[in-house]
């Protein structure tokens, strides 16, 4: 199996869905500890990659990424805008001018995606951010390559990474963005980058893994 | 909720409208990406200097563009950071050659938009610094939260720092001004009710009718403590404490003293707290040698107040006294 650009924008569609579906539960998690707005920025920054679509299909996956990058930088704002920005933008850098995915190309795209978030984000491991979900989901990956298993098995592991790690957010304390300023009170509250990042991934693997549910 | 608005989704646009109708003689608005920029700009071999942020906290920053403090002002959705592509856009509007500063309050959206725009514009060739304002006791600063949030400081930073860019200083001087500002400055703040963000349509937070939240961030984020309403008197007390023991002010200092609205709460309560603070300051040999009274830095319809103190000396006396020109702070012309 490998991912075709077309997949690609089925990924971007099936995630903007997602968000659109997910807008209310996101802005309450946002609420709960932050300042309440991750469901409507995210919304309305897909809302204008979907506007792009049209002009996307034709272009290489690399492109791809990146034209929906430089559009959630200039629409979203907050902090996820530079975050997910960020990530299409380095994701795309690293599959510049493919036409096709293998399960070698999209790790060494989610690592660039990964590591363009921290580099941005200056976020480590267990600080309650969206990375707590995306490196789980990235090391599961790149075993799954390692091990020969294939795309599909890949995704849906990954997936799952990344859903124990965004459930694995709860009984944090954040020690980045405005949820830190409650200190000890953002514990018991599960991160709503790391629950959109969840979103992405697992869009990916029903999408490109043909999963049920 | 009751607002003067149309629809919620206009309010940042119709403002915008309204500010170039009401003050073309001193500000022009560009749409998509939006920002304010200084009429008669760039002033050739003048550091541009650029601030932004989320709109709601009226007149900053839109409202201290023109002669004399900043050259741009990008306003993102109301309490949300605007985009990397307004910064770019402004900071290139606003190079004169001689760099641009970015003038950016602690808050991890502003912090990661701008980095971005710094990035985007190096690679243009423009020199670009940053200077992080991050002036409020009320957030323990430590390795473990994104550090203090900037406020009060903001507004007196982009006024002393405008007069030195005025005065045609180097890019490094005039970054060096706004950081000893801010290095000097200190905030506490309060609200007496939360504020309405016109698209949730109701209060961000419940504070009862006999309660006060004492370290309030200008996002009404929580503060230090809430507690029963307090005299003006105690209150002040409250809020001055704190600020005194931080940096810390010293008998024989000569302070800025900025007592800021919050949105809703009126100039005749700002000024009871003005008295208290002198009554304070005065107690402790603290020289109030300049003050600014009013709400500048604001959070919607949040009733509450801020005080500000930044220690002075001759040269930020100076250039604080020095002419300014903008729809928010106008003196000395």
């Amino acid at each position: 199996m490998t991912v075709q650009r077309d997949d690609v924008i089925a990924w971007i569609q099936a995630f903007t869905a997602a968000i659109t579906e997910n807008k209310g539960y996101l802005t309450q998690l946002d609420s709960d500890i932050g300042d309440g707005d991750h469901g409507t920025n995210m919304d309305r920054g897909f809302q204008a990659v979907s506007a792009k679509v049209p002009e996307l299909a034709d272009k290489d996956i690399g492109a791809i990424l990146k034209t929906v990058g430089m559009t959630l930088v200039s629409t979203v704002g907050g902090a996820s805008g530079p975050l997910y920005g960020t990530f299409f933008l380095q994701a795309g850098s690293a599959t510049t001018g493919k036409l096709e995915l293998s399960l070698a190309d999209w790790v060494a795209a989610l690592q660039a995606g990964v590591d363009g978030v921290i580099m941005r984000g200056k976020a480590s491991p267990g600080d309650k951010t969206m990375i707590d979900a995306l490196t789980p989901a990235l090391q599961t990956l790149k075993e799954s390559a390692s091990k020969g298993s294939g795309f599909a098995v890949a995704l849906r592991a990954s997936a799952d990474a990344c859903e124990q790690g965004m459930l694995a957010t709860i009984p944090l304390v954040a020690r980045k963005g405005r949820a830190s300023y409650l200190g000890e009170r953002s514990a018991g509250h599960q991160d709503p980058g790391a629950t959109s990042s969840h979103l992405l991934l697992r869009a990916a693997a029903q999408v490109w893994a043909n999963q049920e549910g | 909720m009751k607002k003067l608005i149309n629809k919620p989704e206009d309010v940042v646009k119709e403002a915008l409208q309204a500010m170039a109708l009401a003050h073309a003689d001193l500000i022009k608005v560009c749409y998509n990406p939006d920002y304010i920029v200084r009429v008669g700009g760039p002033v050739q071999g003048k550091v541009g200097l650029l601030s932004g942020g989320g709109s709601g906290h009226e007149p900053m920053h839109g409202g201290f563009v023109g002669m004399g403090m900043l050259d741009a002002a990008c306003p993102g959705a109301v309490f949300t950071s605007p985009t990397p592509d307004q910064m770019l856009a402004a900071t290139k509007a606003i190079d004169g050659g001689a760099g641009v500063l970015h003038i950016v309050k602690n808050y991890t959206g502003d912090i990661l938009n701008f980095e971005m725009a710094a990035d985007l514009a190096k690679a243009e060739g423009i020199t670009v610094e940053a200077v992080i304002t991050n002036d409020d006791v009320a957030v323990k600063d430590s390795l473990y939260t994104a550090g203090r949030r900037g406020v009060g400081v903001t507004v007196l930073a982009e006024k002393i720092t405008g007069a030195a860019a005025e005065q045609k200083r180097s890019l490094k001087a005039v970054a060096d001004i706004c950081r000893k500002v801010n290095a000097n400055g200190r905030t506490m703040g309060m609200a007496l009710t939360s504020c309405t963000v016109p698209q949730a349509g109701k209060p961000t937070f419940e504070l009862p009718e006999d309660e006060m939240e004492i370290g309030i961030g200008i996002h009404g984020e929580p503060g230090r403590a809430r507690m029963k309403l307090k005299t003006a008197a105690e209150i002040t007390e409250m809020l001055v404490s704190p600020i005194l023991e931080d940096l810390p002010f010293k008998t024989g200092d000569s302070v800025l003293a900025f007592v800021n609205g919050l949105g809703g709460t009126p100039l005749i309560e700002l000024y009871v707290i003005y008295n208290e603070l002198a009554k304070i300051l005065g107690g402790r040999q603290i020289k109030i040698a300049r003050n600014l009274i009013g709400s500048y830095i604001t959070s919607l319809d949040m009733a509450g107040c801020s005080i500000t103190l930044v220690k002075m000396d001759d040269e930020l006396l100076s250039l604080w006294d020095a002419p300014v020109k903008t729809s928010g702070l106008r003196w000395g012309i």
